[in-house]
């Protein structure tokens, strides 16, 4: 395994790693090993951003530091598990199946049989992009974007699975909706899913 | 209490931000020039971290409830009490029922009015800073709030007047290395310092994104996104460099050549659409 470690200013170094397995792997080690002075981890496909305060440490310090990091094993999440039930009734559920050569009863059994993991989050409050999912039904997004995917859609494109937390524009296939909520301020945590957490998904009846 | 009469172009209530929720996609937002709003905040014998009220181009008029401690800082503007010109950086008492109305700053982009006691909208996630990127904190200030002010035990501050130093025109920015400087042509950090650059009219509290000569890359492989902070200067495809400010997104998906240091960041908050900039390598001493 390679690590690269990027300069990113006064308060942040970032750490570049193979792939995403390596990325889960470390930003694992690195909750574990609680770092002087680390305030925030980012994890993202490729990298972890480590920002620190500038008060409790210093840039070589960090360095150093997260150089000597020993990455866990890429499935060793011991994060949370949280089940979240879905109505598999979505848009693109059809047309999958059939370009999948196959019914939507075996689309919603593939996806439905991994335990996944939250490798990292983004695009908005609370969404949260999961791997560990089936091979089988790792399909492009959408060429033109919905304006609008409602809240609580369940959808997957390219290796990942995702329930977007709030209605905005997206480019995902849409399996099926959960009325569980991503997102919300009011509620500890805010974030049903953060990195590290395990989710299985349930099919439910409408 | 204050009731907000009028609000300008963009009235925002802002402190010093909520850190630690960048991974689950919530950057720390808080007062775009966050010196100003610390001042502001010291003249009225608030915390630092007080809710102020930021606001942008001017043009705020408010009315308080009762007998109030206020202070301006930030963008100068022409200031008035119940009709009587106020100075930016000195503590006002203001009476019960009195006016303060905010004209158009002649420079600057974003003036801040400090409360004694803060501004005491309900904290979302531990602040009251309204991050107008993520939809999180609270709304952005309307005509007819009425916002709540808090308390404070902290004593006031026997200051009239804090001179605060007017940076030089054109403004300049310090610069050091970003993770990707090494996917552009040359010294791209001086190649930035070379230019000369245009603040653009989309920027906002997310961003400025600047007109001026385009940075070229040596390569156009896709970069999966990465996290990004205050200062980031991120290079889309056209090559014309973005400084990401306090409402940034927490990832991006184009590479961030260099970080505008803290302190510059402050001096970003008030650069407006149309003003020129530079930028220098190297951290700048005593700014």
């Amino acid at each position: 395994m390679s690590l690269r470690l990027l300069p990113y200013g006064d308060d942040a170094v970032l750490v570049e790693l193979d792939d995403l397995p390596a990325v889960l792997g470390y930003h694992a080690a690195l909750i574990a090993a609680a770092l002087p002075g680390v305030t925030e981890l980012v994890p993202a496909a490729r990298t972890v951003l480590v920002r620190f305060d500038p008060a409790r440490t210093t840039v070589p310090s960090v360095r150093t530091a997260l150089a000597a990091v020993t990455p866990a094993a890429a499935d060793a999440s011991t994060g949370p598990l949280v089940d979240i039930d879905v109505v598999y009734d979505g848009l693109d559920l059809a047309a999958l199946a059939i370009e999948l050569d196959t019914d939507p009863a075996e689309v919603v059994a593939r996806h439905t049989a991994p335990t996944y993991t939250v490798a990292f989050c983004g695009f908005t409050p609370g969404f949260g992009y999961l791997v560990g999912g089936d091979p089988w039904l790792r399909v492009p997004r959408l060429a033109t974007p919905r304006p609008r995917v409602p809240a609580g859609s369940v959808a997957v494109a390219d290796v990942f699975s995702a329930v977007y937390p709030t209605a905005t524009p997206g480019g995902w296939r849409l399996l099926g909706r959960t009325a569980q909520a991503m997102w919300d301020p009011t509620r500890q945590p805010p974030a049903l899913l953060a990195p590290g957490t395990r989710v299985r998904f349930r099919s439910v009846p409408a | 209490m204050i009731e907000i009469l009028a609000t300008g172009p963009l009235t925002t209530v802002q402190d010093d931000g909520r850190p630690g929720w960048a991974a689950v996609g919530v950057s720390r937002s808080g007062a775009a020039d966050r010196a100003s709003a610390a001042l502001a905040n010291r003249l009225v014998g608030n915390e630092r971290d007080a809710a102020v009220l930021e606001v942008t181009l001017g043009g705020l008029h408010l009315r308080v409830g009762s007998p109030t401690l206020l202070a301006l800082t930030g963008a100068a503007c022409a200031a008035t009490v119940d009709g009587r010109g106020v100075a930016m950086t000195s503590p006002m008492h203001v009476p019960a029922g009195g006016v303060l109305r905010l004209g158009t700053p002649g420079t600057g982009l974003r003036t801040y009015v400090a409360v004694r006691g803060g501004i005491a909208v309900p904290a979302v996630l531990g602040s009251r800073a309204t991050d107008v990127l993520a939809g999180v904190g609270p709304p952005v200030v309307r005509v007819g709030d009425v916002l709540p002010v808090g308390t404070s035990s902290t004593p006031v501050p026997g200051v009239d007047h804090a001179p605060v130093r007017e940076p030089e025109r054109p403004v300049v920015l310090a610069l050091v290395p970003g993770p990707r400087a090494d996917w552009f042509v040359g010294d791209v950090l001086a190649g930035l310092a070379a230019g000369a650059y245009t603040v653009g009219t989309a920027s906002n509290r997310t961003a400025l994104r600047l007109d001026g000569p385009a940075l070229r890359r040596v390569h156009d492989r896709e970069l999966p996104s990465e996290g990004l902070v205050p200062g980031a200067v991120q290079v889309p495809p056209d090559g014309r460099p973005v400084v990401f400010l306090r409402d940034h997104p927490v990832t991006g998906g184009y590479p961030v050549v260099a970080v505008v240091t803290a302190a510059s960041l402050d001096r970003a908050a008030q650069l407006r659409p149309g003003d020129e900039i530079r930028f220098r390598v190297g951290r700048t001493i005593g700014a």
